[in-house]
């Protein structure tokens, strides 16, 4: 029994991963209908972005978790401004193939400078350590992911669910001209809403950095259960995503234990098994 | 009648003439450097290793002499179906005589069928199945630079003997994970220790926290990472971070490669003990190669053990070659010619292939340095033993290869 409760807990770590990055899909999708393969690849940004503010620049995590999504974010606005923009009102399939073809160049040419086996980051000094909760030896580092990236996520919830500006941005998807005839400046926008959801995987990239290796496939290990994860939860579903992203971490945890082997496999096996029940996902509105 | 004769006669001169021209004046050999070229294992073998064959080309000296020789990569994505695919094609359409490195055990074994089929030559470094040179050995099949025996001979045996008699496994699962703990399970019961546990995980895992709570929970004395590459990387990495070690169990890391001590920092890998065949800084000739190797590496990285395995046993192939006046397009032959030479390079040293295709050099037991010891971006290692390789790898008497049963 306490090897449950640690592998839950374990569980809810990785789904700390999945929902910071599922989310930054989803409101990626759910704004600007586009889905971003480019994600990933992204978020390794974040980490390489991080690991180079302290060995060149000595600058430390905490500025790090700061810098390294706005840096990361305005890379994004660029690729919106120059590329993306231009695939508005087309079918979905153009999207993707075209921020695949960026996820494969970016990883491409870090993977020429870095190599495969990466480069390490070290947990900064304030969360060294570990918690003895009885059952299990917690981390704090860890500890501390899951909670800063619960915040996060609620905190982006609130932003696109409750605010004004986040009316705007949901009225702006609905009906683009109508928002525009108010005054509003739409394509601004969408530039800095795909900003957001690129400086979210940025941040996960940073959080994951002292954990993971800091490598240029880090991101396209990752991609393909994160993308499960937003298809179960509901494409576009902002909450859907958050509560599925860290229910699958719990799930895949749990197999970890039970059932090892099927570890890599059992979020595609419960993708299969929504899609043939609800395929709009757990939380999606109808297409 | 007599005019056809004649011409009979003459016919059978030309070809006879023309069969022996082809025989004793083919110069031309094409090498084909298999790897993962981008994947978990690229840094230990993939481009360094076709670096290393192209270095051991242009060191035979044989260009100079005539002979005109080609080398062509490909990735086999850690798949053994692509591996497969590419070395059928290698050798139907490019005719490729000879397939080096093939890390991943997995496509290791497939790709040894395909060659034994083709008839070509096999010059495996990059993978550690004992199988290649025991149940699946081939007469087509030489297996450089290490195995799984060997490892779980040095490495296992001396923790083993130092008092760690309970072992946990995190096992890769799949063929190189499966051999490394079946071999080092057989070392630990044999010096009377016992196996209390263990668990299978998919390879390449970012996240190997759930496994290692359950290895803490066993109470082992030795985890024993039987994994490689980024996958024994992040084990090692996120057992310092669930404080594994400090709670007094200890990490054997039973593969580990140069690459893998750099990407895992010195601060969390230092004291860990392991076995490797090759190390850049053991003496003036490794030094030297590496530092030419070094130089033509966009990483400016050494060799790696397997990429020096790689430089070994081609320059033994081409020198085969050279001992035979030609190239015969016949990879049983080439074998039976690298087998009965004595190996000698700069790298390994002296040695020798058995009939069972296995290469025998020595092996080395190394301890990571400490930050504070280390000199250099790539001084990692000290030497603690040598095991010499009549000990290190599997005797002639316990190989069950067919080979030998002649």
């Amino acid at each position: 029994m306490q090897a449950l409760y640690a592998q839950l807990l374990v569980g809810l770590i990785n789904g700390s991963f999945y929902a910071l990055l599922s989310l930054g899909l989803a409101v990626i999708f759910g704004m600007l209908n586009i889905i971003n393969f480019a994600h990933g690849a992204l978020y390794m940004m974040g980490a390489f972005v991080a690991y180079f503010l302290l060995s060149l620049g000595g600058i430390n995590y905490w500025w790090a978790l700061l810098l390294a999504p706005v840096i990361v974010g305005i890379f994004g606005m660029i690729l919106e401004r120059t590329m993306l923009q231009w695939l508005t009102g087309l079918d979905h399939l153009y999207g993707l193939l075209l921020t695949f073809g960026i996820a494969l160049i970016v990883q491409g040419v870090f993977q020429n400078y870095f190599g495969s086996s990466g480069l390490p980051y070290a947990i900064p000094d304030q969360l060294k350590g570990g918690l003895n909760l009885g059952f299990m030896f917690l981390p704090v580092y860890r500890a501390w992911v899951v909670i800063f990236s619960l915040v996060v996520c609620i905190a982006t919830w609130f932003l696109i669910e409750k605010t004004r500006l986040g009316a705007y941005l949901r009225a702006a998807t609905e009906n683009p001209t109508l928002v525009r005839a108010f005054g509003i400046n739409v394509p601004r926008m969408i530039t800095l809403t795909y900003g957001l959801g690129v400086g979210l995987a940025a941040l996960a990239g940073v959080l994951s950095a002292p954990i993971n290796q800091v490598r240029p496939l880090m991101g396209a290990d990752l991609i393909i259960v994160v993308f499960a994860v937003v298809v179960i939860g509901g494409m576009g579903s902002i909450m859907g995503s958050i509560i599925t992203g860290f229910a699958l971490g719990v799930i895949e945890g749990l197999t970890k234990y039970f059932y090892p082997e099927a570890s890599n496999t059992v979020v595609f096996v419960l993708m299969v098994l929504v899609l043939l029940v609800k395929p709009t996902g757990l939380t999606g509105r109808a297409a | 009648m007599k005019k056809s004769i004649a011409s009979f006669l003459l016919g059978t001169a030309l070809a006879v003439t023309t069969a022996g021209a082809a025989f004793a004046q083919d110069k031309t050999v094409k090498i084909g450097a298999l790897s993962d070229q981008s994947g978990l294992y690229a840094d230990l073998g993939g481009p360094g290793s076709t670096l290393a064959a192209q270095m051991a080309v242009e060191d035979s000296g044989l260009a100079a002499k005539g002979w005109k020789i080609d080398i062509i990569s490909g990735d086999h994505q850690n798949k053994p179906d692509i591996g497969t695919a590419i070395a059928r094609q290698w050798f139907d359409v490019d005719k490729v005589d000879v397939i080096v490195d093939v890390p991943n055990s997995g496509v290791a074994l497939a790709v040894n069928n395909v060659i034994k089929e083709k008839n070509g030559v096999y010059i495996n470094s990059g993978a550690a199945t004992s199988d290649l040179t025991n149940a699946q050995c081939s007469p087509n099949t030489v297996h450089w630079t290490y195995d799984t025996y060997m490892l779980a001979h040095t490495t296992g045996q001396a923790l083993v003997k130092a008092g760690g008699d309970s072992w946990f496994f995190l096992t890769a699962d799949y063929a190189f994970g499966a051999a490394l703990e079946r071999d080092t399970t057989a070392v630990v019961t044999a010096n009377g220790g016992k196996i209390v546990g263990g668990v299978k995980h998919p390879l390449n895992t970012p996240d190997f926290s759930s496994f290692l709570l359950q290895a803490q929970a066993s109470k082992a004395k030795i985890i024993g990472l039987a994994n490689a590459g980024g996958d024994t990387t992040n084990t090692i990495k996120q057992a310092a971070e669930f404080g594994i070690v400090k709670g007094g169990q200890k990490l054997a890391a039973l593969l580990l490669f140069l690459t893998d001590v750099k990407a895992i920092g010195l601060e969390t890998a230092q004291g860990l003990n392991f076995t490797e065949t090759f190390y850049w800084d053991m003496n003036d000739q490794t030094r030297a190669f590496s530092k030419r190797f070094a130089a033509k590496m966009k990483s400016s990285a050494p060799p790696t053990m397997v990429q020096a395995g790689v430089y070994a046993g081609v320059r033994h192939y081409l020198k085969a070659l050279e001992a035979l006046g030609g190239n015969p397009h016949d990879g049983v032959k080439v074998v039976e010619k690298m087998k009965s030479m004595p190996t000698e390079d700069d790298l390994f040293g002296k040695g020798e292939i058995q009939p069972n295709g296995r290469t025998i050099h020595s092996a080395y037991l190394f301890e990571v340095k400490t930050p504070s010891e280390s000199k250099g971006p790539w001084d990692f290692y000290k030497l603690v033993g040598t095991v010499p390789g009549d000990q290190a790898f599997t005797p002639l008497s316990e190989s069950k290869c067919a080979l030998l049963k002649k």
